[in-house]
């Protein structure tokens, strides 16, 4: 990666900040009324499952030292959150899967 | 003062599951190539999970100021319908100014625990709420970056699935109960790939390909399986 300057991160953590915050603070002290647009209130349901999702795949598989342990890890937490577990077993297990994947990785290589 | 203390009481098991997704965004984030008091300062000002994780990668990537604030538009539009719901939700004794203090604590957690209050809540008890999950994240960002410092790259590469794993614990309970959501989840997972692998798509930058995909996907979505009221 390139080095990033101190000014251009303030700036942009300056954007994030404002921008995050103007999301939620506009809402709050302007509108009144309610949102009865079907399609714009299906959109706004739908929106984070949509974002979240496209954020997880595919860059899980590069978040750790191997695409295989990556995969590992992917798997992981996906049987786990079918099976019902809360945000941090899931996490854990995936945690948990990777350490073990790499570790085997490394013994066989 | 007592809605401030049932404020705090309510808000510290959200503090706590913060603790561990704050600590993993900061090992994600310095990860990234993103300095500690950076991902500090971030947490301390966004108090988002989605829209830092996708901030940093942006920023990580060199993306443009424009690109920034594009992405955390699209990731969190959805406080935008919950700070309206909030609206209606408040004492009739919250001033205009203390708007503008409740607004910056509105995550999905903390929007979920005031809503479900039986009665409108005072200015004090969402201050309340608010205070430990603030501090929990920005201290977990600090614990989780610091982490990076210290711990030994086996565990770091193991830590690095955690944020992730975390976002499917979120989505895929949902799509379980509505075919519609995993329907709108195999878009955007279709999409993201496609981004990501085909020529030319792979061209355009991280902070778009989540924009474009997220906003295909839920459009889709709602066009096919509107919402009932």
């Amino acid at each position: 990666m390139e080095k990033m300057s101190t000014l251009r991160l303030i700036v942009s953590i300056a954007v994030m900040a404002l921008t995050t915050y103007a999301i939620r603070m506009l809402p709050l002290t302007l509108m009144k009324k309610k949102i009865t647009n079907r399609f714009l209130r299906s959109f706004l349901y739908y929106i984070p499952y949509a974002v979240l999702t496209a954020m997880v795949f595919p860059a899980i598989l590069s978040s750790t030292a191997s695409l295989i342990s990556g995969i590992v890890g992917c798997a992981a937490a996906v049987i786990a959150a079918l099976a019902g577990l809360q945000l941090l077993p899931v996490a854990l297990i995936a945690c948990g899967s990777v350490y073990v994947a790499e570790l085997l990785l490394r013994l066989l290589s | 003062m007592r809605d401030y203390q049932q404020g705090l009481r309510d808000g510290l098991a959200i503090g706590l599951g913060y603790l561990s997704v704050s600590f993993a965004f900061g090992v994600t984030a310095v990860h990234a190539g993103i300095p500690l008091w950076a991902a500090v300062l971030i947490s301390m000002t966004n108090l988002t999970s989605a829209g830092q994780l996708a901030g940093v990668s942006v920023i990580a990537a060199c993306g443009s100021v424009l690109e920034v604030a594009l992405t955390q538009v699209v990731i969190n539009l959805r406080y935008a319908l919950m700070s309206l719901s909030l609206s209606q939700k408040l004492d009739s004794s919250v001033t205009g100014p203390q708007r503008y203090a409740i607004a910056f604590g509105n995550t999905d957690e903390i929007f979920a625990v005031a809503s479900s209050r039986p009665k409108p809540f005072t200015a004090s008890y969402f201050y309340g709420l608010m205070t430990l999950p603030w501090v929990c994240w920005s201290g977990g960002t600090l614990l989780g970056a610091a982490a990076d410092k210290i711990l030994p790259g086996s565990i770091l590469s193991a830590l690095g699935v955690a944020i992730y794993g975390m976002l499917i614990a979120v989505v895929l309970p949902a799509a379980k109960k509505s075919g519609a959501v995993a329907f709108v989840a195999l878009v955007a997972v279709a999409l993201s790939c496609a981004f990501h692998w085909l020529p030319g798509l792979s061209q355009v930058s991280g902070g778009f390909t989540i924009i474009i995909c997220g906003v295909v996907a839920a459009a889709v979505g709602a066009l096919l399986h509107p919402v009932e009221d």
